[in-house]
């Protein structure tokens, strides 16, 4: 369990003071993979980097299983960091190592004897899918290779956490899904808790459990996934999670309603029906809608002509299936 | 003079000067490498920020690198005497040549290590790494191929230099060009000291290059 206390951070700068975190608390329980979302100058990089103490904290305390790693000496902290695994947008090899060597690499400074070092990192690289590409140095690797080198890297001291500083946003979209998978697997398969930050909403809704929304250094809002991505309490996060597609208002003179999916089977024609049980053409202003797992997520901006009993209706049925809805302010945009 | 004097002359000269030259190249960056490590690591964005050894070690190196060679060289005579037990011949000539060239290296060093990527630092320290590991398995070997490039320069300026020591008794070609070329007005023997001085400069810079180019792993080949 990762653990902060009423953490901030202010940062000095020649002309001003800057407050990167304003009062963090979080817990980030075992086994669960924790998504860290914000826009960018939130104070994610910031956050993650409080956690193993890359940056310290100005005020507040960072526990790791009840070890305050605020109170620790350099020493012991350098020890506790290798429960800690952490991947970068940028990959940040060693440019003059081959990946074997990449991933020996924290073996050799935690006094790990060569052969069992390369042994272990000939299997991390096997975990990771590079076993043929073991000796190549990341001149000559893609991006989603290099990646992955790091991920078996940062695997390679079994860590209980992996932090993944924008692990994916230097990376196109399929590379990015397949270092998910990854991730996903290493969570299951290994119960490595992973704490992954991002402002890539994808990112959050294809693996993580657990949610965190970050908003100029103050955690906004906090929970499972499911929770916080189907009914956003604050108008940030709600923007954040859900950018209104836009439309311009003064054409439609029916209602706009906001449908959030959340989990319902994606085989369900849940608009059809809707036609159908109410009777009432609806217009799809616009849709993004996702299969994750056989279910729907995502959300939609139905139009409704303005007839009360017809919409009433509607209401009925979509409370029925358990999508949840809003209507649209007038100046919708 | 005839020709194959002339060859025998400079071919002892030439040995004499690659003598002074490496010697003192080696044995500068023995403190030079430390030293620049040191000014790298101490500064504001470095692993072991020390804002006084790093402001010592700056005005330190600042001042001895801002005078002039051919001063350095009559200035710190009595040292060279010291160190060496002469002031003339080649073995005397290195002591002025390291005292110059150790601040001028440990800078070259400190812009070395400069250019390594932060985030691999980074990476390194969220690995676990102590400061010490960081310097000899992360820092020097991912900067070596600019910390060849550097060499190759030091070296070029060491022999500029150990020919200026010629004007105080120093061996080498430099004292060929000076006694030969200066003081006895015979060009042909300058020309041709300068010329071998090329050559080896050329020599040196080629081999340094190319085994920078063999061994740099971010071009692919």
């Amino acid at each position: 369990m990762i653990r902060l206390e009423q953490v901030s951070k202010t940062f000095h700068l020649k002309s001003r003071e800057v407050e990167a975190l304003k009062q963090i608390n979080l817990t980030i329980e075992d086994g669960s993979i924790f998504g860290i979302i914000g826009s960018s100058g939130a104070g994610k990089s910031t956050l993650v980097r409080c956690l193993n103490l890359l940056e310290r904290p100005t005020e507040g305390k960072v526990f790791l299983d009840d070890i305050e790693l605020t109170a620790l000496s350099n020493g012991r902290l350098r020890k506790e960091r290798r429960k800690i695994g952490m991947v970068f947008q940028q990959f940040n090899l060693l440019a003059q190592r081959n990946a074997l060597k990449n991933v020996c690499y924290p073996l050799e400074i935690a006094g790990v004897p060569g052969n069992q070092a390369k042994e272990r990192a000939i299997e991390l690289l096997k975990l990771v899918g590079l076993e043929d590409r073991m000796y190549n140095f990341p001149a000559q690797l893609s991006g989603g290779q290099k990646q992955r080198v790091a991920i078996a890297r940062a695997l390679a001291t079994e860590p209980k956490y992996l932090l993944c500083d924008e692990a994916t946003s230097a990376l196109d979209p399929n590379t990015t899904n397949s270092i998910l998978e990854l991730l996903k697997e290493i969570n299951e398969r290994l119960g490595v808790t992973i704490i992954v930050i991002t402002h890539e909403m994808k990112v959050v809704e294809k693996i993580c459990t657990q949610v965190a929304v970050l908003n100029e250094g103050e955690v906004i809002e906090q929970g499972s996934v499911q929770e916080v991505f189907l009914s956003p309490k604050t108008k940030i996060a709600q923007e954040m999670i859900y950018p209104k597609p836009k439309y311009d208002n003064r054409n439609f003179h029916g209602k706009v309603f906001r449908l959030a999916f959340g989990g319902q089977s994606s085989s369900e024609p849940i608009v059809a029906n809707l036609v159908l049980k109410c009777q009432t053409p609806v217009n799809i202003l616009g849709a993004g809608t996702e299969d994750i797992g056989g279910k729907a997520y995502g959300q939609m901006l139905l139009e409704f002509p303005k007839d009360e009993a017809a919409i009433a209706e509607a209401k009925k049925y979509l409370d029925s299936i358990g999508v949840h809805y809003e209507e649209e302010d007038a100046d919708g945009i | 003079m005839e020709f194959n004097q002339l060859v025998a002359l400079l071919w002892k000269g030439s040995l004499e000067t690659l003598y002074m030259v490496l010697t003192s190249t080696l044995c500068s960056y023995v403190a030079g490498i430390p030293l620049g490590v040191l000014l790298f690591i101490t500064d504001k964005n470095g692993i072991c920020r020390c804002r006084p050894v790093n402001l010592v070690l700056g005005v330190i190196v600042n001042l001895t690198r801002s005078i002039p060679f051919i001063i350095l060289l009559i200035a710190i005579l009595p040292f060279t005497r010291a160190v060496a037990g002469t002031t003339i011949g080649t073995n005397a000539t290195i002591v002025p040549l390291v005292v110059a060239a150790i601040p001028f290296i440990a800078r070259m060093v400190e812009s070395s290590l400069k250019e390594v990527d932060q985030g691999v630092i980074e990476a390194a320290q969220a690995m676990g790494s102590s400061p010490l590991q960081i310097i000899v398995k992360v820092l020097l070997p991912e900067a070596r191929p600019s910390l060849l490039v550097g060499c190759t320069i030091a070296f070029a300026t060491l022999l500029g230099y150990s020919a200026m020591a010629g004007f105080t008794g120093g061996g080498g070609l430099g004292a060929i060009a000076i006694n030969y070329g200066y003081y006895r007005y015979q060009a042909n023997i300058m020309w041709a000291t300068v010329f071998v001085l090329v050559v080896i400069v050329q020599v040196f810079q080629e081999l340094g290059m190319f085994i920078v180019n063999k061994t740099d792993k971010r071009i692919r080949n």
